[in-house]
C-alpha cells in the first residue's frame, strides 16, 4: 500500500478529512520551506502539496504566480524542489508529499530520470496541471513503476464518462478543483461541491479531495463534512507573503494558520449524507 | 477562386490529414491543458469539425472574406525590388492589404462565426504586436461580441497605435503585467480568463499554437493565402514559384502562405523567425533555430527553455514575433524537412523594412520585413528567371513609433 493509500485508510478508520496544505518550494527561498515543512507537520498536515514553480502557471492566479517567481529568482528548479524533499522525508516517514507542477520541467528533466529522482527523494504522488490523461502515456508508466501516484484533476466541467476515464489512471486520491477558474479564486459553493463529490465517488473508490478557493476555516470545515482531503493552497502562500519582510516569522505565521485549518477540518460533522451512502468494500463507517 | 475558402484538412497532403484526430503533427501538437478546459475545448473542436464541413457555414465565410477582408489579396510583382537585389523575380501576397492590415483578420472572421454559432457572447484574445488583437476587436465590433484583449504591458508601450485602435473599436485591452510581460504572458492571462469564464467566452488564439484544435483551425482558415498565392502565380507566370518564404513568431501566416505547396515537391518553404541581436547573443526569438522541444500553451513543440524547463524571454524588434514557441505544425515540418526554418536579424530586418520603403512605396510590418530580408538573399543567389514569393503579412504603420526611435526620432507629430 503506498503512503497515500496509507494515511487515508488511517484517517478513515479514524473518521478525519485529510488537510493538505500547498506551498510553493523554494519561496521565498529554498531555505525558508527547509524549515516550513515540518512546522506544517506539527500544525497537523496530513499530506504536503509541494508546487514545483514554473515560468508560466496558466492555471494559478496572481498569489501562487507571484510565489513562483520568487522561488525562480531566488534559483529554485525541479531538481532543487526534489532536494527539497529528500531532506524532509529524512526526518519524516509518515506524511504524504505531493510535488504539483507543469509538464515542461519534467519534459526537461526526463520522464523516466524524474519518476526515478522523485521516487529517491520521498515523493508519493504528482499532479502535473497540463497533463490529462490522454497526453500521460510517457509519465504514467515510469510513475507507477516507481510505485508513485499519479493523481488527476477533476473539475466542474469534466463528464462523468471522462471522471471514470481519469480514474482508471489514477491512483493515490481524486482531486477535485471546485470551481471553474484559477487557483485562488471566488468563493466555492459547499452544496454543489458535495453533489459533484457524489458523481465522483459514483465512479471510484479512491479517496477525493477538494481544492482551488479554500480560502479559511470556516469553509475548511464545511467542505471537510463532505470531502476525504481539504486542499489549502493560496490563502496560505499568502500568509507567506504577508511576512516577507521577515522571513524568519513565515514558518511560525502559517504553522499557526495551518493550525486553524487543522481545528475547523476535524470540528467537521462527517458522515453527512453524501459520505455515509459511500459504497467501499472495506472502509470503515463513518 | 470559388474554392478558395474551403475550410478543413482534407484533401490529405503529405500522405495524410494532418493532424490526426488526438492533435499530433508526428510528435508534435497534442492537447496539454488543465482538466477544467478539457470539456470546453472538446465542445470546440466537435463545433469546429461540424461548421467547417457545413456549406452555409462555408459560405458565410467565403462572403466575410471577400465583403469585409477584401479578398482576394493581390500578388504583386515587385520589379523595381527585384532588380535592385539582382536575382529571382520576388512577388509579394499582399496581405497587408486586407482590413485591419494584417493576415490576422482572416482567421478572426472565422473563429468569431463560429464562436456565435456555439451560443458564445464574449470573445476575449492574447495580442503581441496588437494586429491579432485588433483583428479580433473589429470582428467583434462588426458581430456585436463584447470583448476583451490581453496584451503585455511591454507591448502595450511600444505598440501604442494599436492598443488606441482597439479601444476605439469597443475592446476592453487589459494590460497584463506578470512573467516577461509580452506575448507568451498575455496568452496565459488568456487561458486564465477563459478557464474562468468558460460558459460564455469564445477565446479566440491568434496563432497556431495552443491546444488542438486550435493549431489545425487557425492554420484552416489562414490557408487562404497559400491558395490564392498558388493559383495567382500560376495564373501570372504559368509556373510555380521556386520558393515561398514567410516570417514565423507562432507561424500562422507562414502555415497559411505554406499549406497550398506542401505537396508541391519543387517548391521551397522558407519560414524566418527573428534574430533579435543574433542567435548567438541569446537575445532573439527563434524556437525552431536553437530551442529544443517541450510542452508550453497547449502542445507540443520547439520551445525556447533553460536547461530546467523554465521558458527563456524572446527578444525581437517586432512585437509579433516575440514568443519562446511556434506552431506544432512548423515542428513537424522542420523534422520531416519540408520546410526550412532560417533567422533575420534586427538589423537585417531594418535594412529590408527601409527598402522595400523607398524602392516599392510599400511600408511591410516589421514582422513580414524578416521574410523580405532573407527572401531577398535567396533572390540574390538565383538567376533572373526565379521566383520567389513573399507573404508580406502585414503593413507598417503600426512600427513607425518604434522605427522613429531606432532612428533616433523621438518626437512624432501627434
Amino acid at each position: 500500500m503506498s503512503r497515500l493509500a496509507g494515511r487515508f485508510a488511517e484517517l478513515r478508520a479514524a473518521g478525519r478529512a485529510a488537510l493538505v496544505p500547498f506551498v510553493t518550494a523554494g519561496d521565498p527561498t529554498p531555505d525558508v520551506t527547509r524549515r516550513l515543512l515540518p512546522r506544517l507537520v506539527e500544525a497537523g498536515a496530513d499530506i504536503i502539496e509541494l508546487g514545483v514553480p514554473f515560468s508560466d502557471p496558466m492555471a494559478d492566479g496572481p498569489v501562487i504566480q507571484r510565489a513562483g517567481e520568487r522561488a525562480l529568482a531566488a534559483g529554485m528548479t525541479l531538481s532543487g524542489v526534489l532536494d527539497l524533499a529528500r531532506g524532509f522525508r529524512a526526518n519524516d516517514r509518515s506524511t504524504g508529499l505531493v510535488l504539483m507542477g507543469y509538464l515542461n520541467p519534467i519534459v526537461a528533466m526526463g520522464h523516466a530520470r524524474f519518476a526515478a529522482a522523485a521516487a529517491a527523494a520521498g515523493i508519493d504522488g504528482v499532479i502535473v496541471v497540463d497533463m490529462p490523461p490522454e497526453e500521460g502515456e510517457p509519465l504514467l508508466a515510469p510513475l507507477r513503476e516507481h510505485g508513485i501516484d499519479p493523481v488527476f484533476l477533476l473539475s466542474p466541467t469534466t463528464s462523468v464518462e471522462r471522471m471514470r476515464r481519469i480514474a482508471q489512471e489514477a491512483s493515490g486520491f481524486l482531486y477535485y478543483v471546485s470551481l471553474k477558474g484559477i487557483t485562488g479564486a471566488g468563493h466555492l459553493d459547499a452544496a454543489s461541491v458535495a453533489e459533484a463529490l457524489a458523481r465522483v465517488r459514483g465512479v471510484s473508490a479512491l479517496p477525493v479531495g477538494v481544492g482551488f478557493g479554500i480560502a479559511d476555516a470556516d469553509t475548511a470545515r464545511r467542505i471537510a463534512s463532505v470531502a476525504d482531503a481539504v486542499v489549502v493552497g493560496s490563502a496560505i502562500v499568502r500568509r507567506v507573503e504577508q511576512a516577507l519582510d521577515d522571513p524568519e516569522r513565515i514558518p511560525d505565521r502559517v504553522g499557526g494558520f495551518v493550525a486553524d485549518l487543522r481545528s475547523a477540518v476535524d470540528a467537521a460533522k462527517r458522515g453527512a449524507p453524501d459520505a455515509a451512502e459511500r459504497a467501499e468494500p472495506g472502509s470503515a463507517k463513518r | 477562386m470559388s474554392d478558395s475558402i474551403e475550410l478543413s484538412n482534407r484533401p490529405a497532403v503529405l500522405g495524410g490529414a494532418w493532424p490526426d484526430a488526438a492533435g499530433r503533427f508526428g510528435e508534435f501538437g497534442g492537447r496539454y491543458v488543465a482538466e477544467t478546459l478539457m470539456g470546453p475545448i472538446e465542445e470546440l473542436a466537435a463545433a469546429y469539425e461540424r461548421f467547417s464541413s457545413d456549406p452555409e457555414f462555408q459560405a458565410e465565410f467565403r462572403a466575410e472574406l471577400r465583403d469585409f477582408v477584401g479578398r482576394p489579396s493581390p500578388l504583386y510583382h515587385a520589379r523595381r525590388l527585384s532588380e535592385t537585389v539582382g536575382g529571382a523575380q520576388l512577388w509579394l501576397k499582399r496581405e497587408d492589404l486586407n482590413h485591419t492590415g494584417a493576415h490576422k483578420v482572416n482567421n478572426t472572421v472565422g473563429q468569431a462565426l463560429l464562436a456565435t454559432r456555439m451560443g458564445k457572447t464574449r470573445i476575449i484574445a492574447e495580442t503581441g504586436a496588437g494586429q491579432h488583437g485588433v483583428a479580433t476587436a473589429t470582428v467583434a465590433a462588426r458581430l456585436g461580441l463584447e470583448c476583451v484583449v490581453y496584451m503585455g504591458e511591454e507591448d502595450v508601450h511600444r505598440q501604442a497605435p494599436n492598443v488606441y485602435r482597439m479601444r476605439l473599436l469597443g475592446a476592453e485591452v487589459r494590460t497584463v503585467t506578470s512573467g516577461t510581460r509580452t506575448l507568451k504572458d498575455a496568452l496565459n492571462e488568456a487561458m486564465r480568463d477563459w478557464v474562468t469564464n468558460v460558459d460564455d467566452t469564445y477565446y479566440i488564439i491568434g496563432t497556431v499554437a495552443g491546444p488542438h484544435p486550435y493549431p489545425r483551425m487557425v492554420r484552416d482558415f489562414n490557408s487562404v493565402i497559400g491558395r490564392e498565392a498558388r493559383a495567382q502565380i500560376l495564373e501570372r507566370t504559368g509556373r510555380l514559384p521556386d520558393a515561398v518564404v514567410a516570417c514565423v513568431g507562432g507561424g500562422s501566416n507562414a502555415i497559411g502562405a505554406f499549406h497550398a505547396f506542401l505537396d508541391d515537391p519543387d517548391v521551397e518553404l522558407h519560414g524566418v523567425e527573428a534574430a533579435g541581436d543574433g542567435l548567438e547573443s541569446g537575445r532573439h526569438a527563434a524556437p525552431l533555430s536553437v530551442g529544443r522541444p517541450g510542452v508550453l500553451h497547449g502542445n507540443r513543440t520547439y520551445l525556447m527553455q533553460d536547461a530546467d524547463g523554465q521558458i527563456e524571454g524572446t527578444h525581437s524588434v517586432s512585437a509579433g514575433l516575440d514568443y519562446p514557441g511556434v506552431g506544432p505544425e512548423h515542428a513537424w515540418l522542420k523534422d520531416i524537412g519540408r520546410a526550412v526554418y532560417t533567422s533575420a536579424t534586427d538589423s537585417e530586418t531594418l535594412a529590408a523594412f527601409e527598402r522595400l520603403t523607398r524602392i516599392e512605396g510599400i511600408i511591410p510590418a516589421l514582422e513580414s520585413s524578416h521574410a523580405l530580408a532573407h527572401a531577398e538573399k535567396l533572390a540574390s543567389a538565383r538567376s533572373r528567371t526565379g521566383i520567389v514569393i513573399v507573404n508580406l503579412s502585414g503593413r507598417g504603420d503600426k512600427d513607425i513609433p518604434t522605427v522613429a526611435a531606432l532612428q533616433g526620432i523621438e518626437d512624432l507629430p501627434g
